[in-house]
């Protein structure tokens, strides 16, 4: 058995996270919102929201990695985030099932 | 005895006596918030939910509520957080690489950045109100060419104050968490052994951040 202090050495709690990645993160997010407004500017139908979306989640994904550190924390953290993850995809999942299938909302 | 000599012997002030070094205390932090956090997204995700269904319930409508949002001023609000979390993570950078100062000017940079964005939300609130647009008694407003749209633009605007009033009211619990990180930050309490406050600050700042980067595009954008 492991006592508490062999975790907390193997603990990287004191990653310093080099300042281009701030940085370039902050770029990508900026130039991201701009591809956002261009996207909704063009008539795409039914695909605007989808494209806006995929965009949102690639910027959230970003920031939750680099300016939350999220790459540098522990397994027990990456678990937390991916349990809430798979709770959200839960909750939207089932309540689509239902909700979306009704054909009544078409008319 | 064991008891005696942990008590006599120096250790870090901020370091609780619970934990075995500031390494293991600064982890049980970090995870900590994630777990709130993670009550957070799935707080936020029932009311995303609750959208997207209202949205195909009233499709059009949602698109005539969106046109009256300046997606001009939304625009360049996001750019203004965006910019606040980089100035947040840029905090937690400085205090690890002991330079006081600049943690204290980021972290002032940071709230005056959050203060800018609460301030033109409430200067679009005041338009919206002017306009009829709050739901309610208040909701005077109506769709002049589709006046069969009106409630569902109704609807389409208690989704807009009730995401964004409840995004604002973060930001403004955000705002009061950072006035008191930069007192501490200017007292000296962090460095690169200890900026735990800073970190935690930064990841509930970011996680608003992310909330408003899905509510951008559906509800300015939609056109």
């Amino acid at each position: 058995m492991k006592d508490a202090h062999d975790y907390s050495e193997h603990a990287p709690a004191h990653h310093i996270t080099k300042l281009p990645v701030y940085f370039g993160v902050f770029i990508v997010l900026m130039v991201g919102t701009i591809v956002t407004v261009a996207a909704s500017r063009v008539d795409l139908g039914w695909m605007n929201t989808p494209i806006a979306l995929t965009i949102a989640v690639i910027k959230a994904t970003l920031v939750i990695l680099f300016f939350m550190h999220l790459v540098y924390s522990t397994r027990l953290t990456w678990i937390v985030v991916l349990a809430s993850l798979l709770w959200l995809s839960l909750l939207f999942v089932l309540t689509f099932a239902d909700y979306l299938t009704r054909a009544w909302l078409l008319y | 005895m064991s008891d005696v000599a942990l008590h006599t012997e120096e250790h870090h002030p901020f370091l609780q006596h619970h934990f075995e070094d500031l390494g293991q205390q600064h982890e049980a932090s970090t995870l900590g918030m994630w777990m709130f956090l993670a009550t957070e997204i799935l707080f936020f995700g029932g009311i995303f939910c609750a959208y997207t269904i209202y949205r195909i319930m009233y499709y059009e409508a949602f698109r005539a509520g969106a046109h009256h949002q300046n997606w001009k001023i939304g625009t360049a609000n996001t750019a203004v957080l965006i910019g606040s979390s980089l100035t947040m993570a840029l905090a937690v950078w400085a205090a690890q690489m002991s330079r006081r100062n600049l943690t204290v000017v980021m972290l002032i940079l940071t709230l005056i950045l959050g203060g800018v964005f609460i301030g033109v939300k409430a200067y679009e609130y005041s338009q919206h109100i002017h306009e009829g647009l709050f739901p309610g008694r208040l909701f005077t407003y109506v769709d002049e060419e589709h006046p069969e749209l009106t409630k569902g633009v109704e609807m389409f605007m208690t989704f807009y104050f009730g995401m964004t009033g409840l995004h604002a009211l973060h930001m403004v619990i955000g705002a009061g968490l950072l006035i008191w990180m930069i007192f501490r930050a200017r007292r000296g309490d962090f460095g690169p052994e200890y900026y735990s406050p800073v970190e935690i600050m930064g990841l509930y700042w970011h996680f608003v951040d992310i909330v408003w980067i899905f509510l951008f595009p559906l509800l300015y954008l939609l056109h």
